[in-house]
């Protein structure tokens, strides 16, 4: 048998391994709302539940609001929880993202990401966690079935860490990902259970210790260096990623190597700047280049909160050009990455900069449209482009 | 890489044949990759089915425009043209019909098989609307000879919850029947 095959046990949809993901970390509560195409996550849950594969309670309400809250309850009481969704029933969470961010609880959620309406469209678009950005969440975007089991175990770890406590949300791509089916590596329970120790959250609801929760704080209360507090945490949670990477490595063999993947980066002259999918089907593209001679590599965006900005300056430095795909947009500015990417350069490196802004709704990024990426940074001045879009820029 | 494509329409059972394929492919060794194109499924409507097999990982993940194989369940879907186009030059069809290959001009290897006759000869779905995927398969193996005819029947019965050996004997008919173009 090839070798590099044989590290996979079998072949599954990435919303499979996501539960699967899910049950290794020995979540115990789950409340969800289905939406395409996040449901076969909570279809699969809910099955192992029924089966007693899995010890976890769990709830199906009325709305994606209403799942929030429930998990945001019963993580206070100190219960490892979860819930996924997608699209317009992210939207539909929004306050109580911030709800669950500001109580400092470390819930982590799967989002597939999917388009918002109008028009209705149920396909790849990360416009619906783009606009989550500063939920006060950390965000992962996934490129293959295996990141999407990893990273919910690494997830747990980094947001439940003492210095952390913020909630995270990892990403797969609609279909590209959740409906795509390819090999996984499911690592053994023990391995999960020594690498992903029990929650101990220290302030959890407690009759023997009343306690207020989220409470009122007036302009001089603490309400202010209680954001800053978190904004700190952000900053922290850099390190601890980085760390629980390395350990993930060392438990399965897989490594993630913190908040970015740098590929065939060594000696670019042009990069491109990706996430999710896109950043694999880059891969491919960047690979087959590489076999004519051309010196490109990719740079792939694994967490955009918090956000890479020291990994892409360094990885940067020197390039003749750098271009970021975008599959959701800042209306009036193109890329969200963009824009953030932009951010972290100014004023320390003056690399040209390219945005792209590619595939919205599902649109099919195919290979082309990567070529001509590359073609724009050689030949046009740096800025802002729109790929494979009808009427031109 | 092999890039395969499968047409089909609702409920005939492209979307499974394409990931039973990446398993068979997968117990022999092989990366895969399997995805439905997702439109508005509906019972009769036009699907397409994309498999990749290769020795090491598989980054691309665009749909598939330049297939190796097309394997085409309903020959009806063949009026329409996205199921001959990209079609590489030694590329080949493998169509569910009573013809021969030789009454098809499509300018490549074509290879038939009767799967309507062999799904409603063993009761898979209905006579009105059989469920032709695993012969298709059998018909696969023979003509394409990238798996096995045991492990796609192997595959075959882990993925069928129900009739399973009916699926089985679908696939070893089919094997044996296809007529090779």
């Amino acid at each position: 048998m090839n070798r590099t095959v044989q590290k996979y046990n079998t072949i599954m949809t990435g919303n499979e391994a996501v539960a699967v993901g899910v049950k290794l970390s020995r979540v115990r509560f789950i409340s969800a709302y289905p939406i395409t195409p996040q449901t076969t996550i909570v279809e699969k849950l809910a099955q192992m539940v029924a089966d007693r594969e899995l010890n976890s309670r769990y709830v199906e309400v009325e709305s994606e609001h209403s799942a929030m809250a429930s998990v945001m309850a019963s993580e206070l009481t100190g219960i490892r929880s979860y819930t996924a969704t997608s699209s317009h029933g992210l939207l539909y969470m929004h306050e109580m993202l911030h709800w669950v961010a500001g109580q400092r609880l470390p819930v982590v959620m799967s989002v597939v990401n999917r388009a918002i309406g109008p028009p209705w469209n149920i396909w790849s678009d990360q416009s619906d966690t783009m606009s989550q950005k500063d939920t006060g969440w950390m965000q992962v975007y996934c490129e293959s079935n295996q990141e999407a089991l990893d990273t919910i175990i690494m997830g747990y770890k980094i947001a439940e860490n003492s210095d952390i406590l913020l909630p995270l949300m990892s990403m797969e791509d609609a279909f590209v990902l959740s409906h795509t089916t390819e090999p996984v590596n499911i690592p053994e329970q023990k391995v999960v259970d020594d690498f992903l120790p029990e929650l101990d959250l220290s302030f959890r609801i407690d009759t023997d210790r009343p306690m207020g929760y989220g409470s009122y704080s007036p302009p001089d209360g603490p309400f202010m260096e209680l954001k800053k507090d978190m904004h700190d945490s952000m900053e922290k949670s850099r390190k601890v990623i980085r760390k629980v990477t390395e350990e993930f490595a060392e438990a399965t063999g897989r490594d993630y190597s913190g908040l970015v993947e740098e590929y065939l980066m060594d000696d670019a002259e042009y990069a491109l700047i990706a996430s999710g999918s896109l950043a694999s089907t880059g891969k491919y593209v960047v690979q087959k280049m590489r076999e004519k001679g051309l010196k490109v590599g990719l740079l792939r965006i694994r967490f955009f909160r918090p956000f890479p900005g020291e990994e892409i300056r360094k990885a940067v430095k020197g390039l003749k050009g750098v271009g970021v795909i975008d599959r959701s947009l800042a209306f009036g500015e193109k890329g969200n990455t963009y824009l953030e990417v932009a951010g972290s350069l100014y004023g320390k490196r003056d690399t040209p900069l390219y945005g792209f802004v590619a595939g919205l709704g599902g649109r099919d990024v195919k290979i082309e449209d990567f070529e001509e990426m590359m073609s724009i940074m050689k030949n046009r001045e740096p800025g802002s482009y729109w790929i494979n879009v009808r009427g031109g820029e | 890489m092999i890039e395969i494509r499968f047409h089909g329409r609702g409920g005939q059972g492209a979307v499974t044949a394409s990931k039973i394929l990446a398993l068979a492919a997968f117990e022999e060794g092989k990366y895969v990759i399997s995805f439905p194109f997702f439109g508005t499924e509906r019972r009769g409507a036009p699907v397409t089915a994309f498999t990749r097999i290769d020795d090491g990982p598989i980054f691309i993940k665009t749909q598939i425009y330049n297939p190796d194989i097309v394997v085409i369940l309903d020959p009806y879907v063949l009026k329409t043209g996205d199921v001959t186009s990209g079609v590489r030059d030694d590329g080949m069809f493998i169509i569910n019909t009573g013809k021969d290959p030789e009454e098809f001009n499509l300018n490549r290897k074509t290879m038939t098989v009767d799967a309507t006759s062999i799904a409603v000869s063993l009761g898979l779905g209905s006579r009105a609307n059989p469920i032709v995927n695993t012969a298709m398969l059998g018909a696969f193996a023979k003509a394409t000879g990238l798996v096995s005819l045991e492990t796609v029947v192997n595959a075959t019965k882990e993925s069928s919850p129900r009739k399973p050996s009916e699926n089985a004997m679908a696939v070893e008919q089919a094997f044996q029947s296809v007529r090779m173009g």
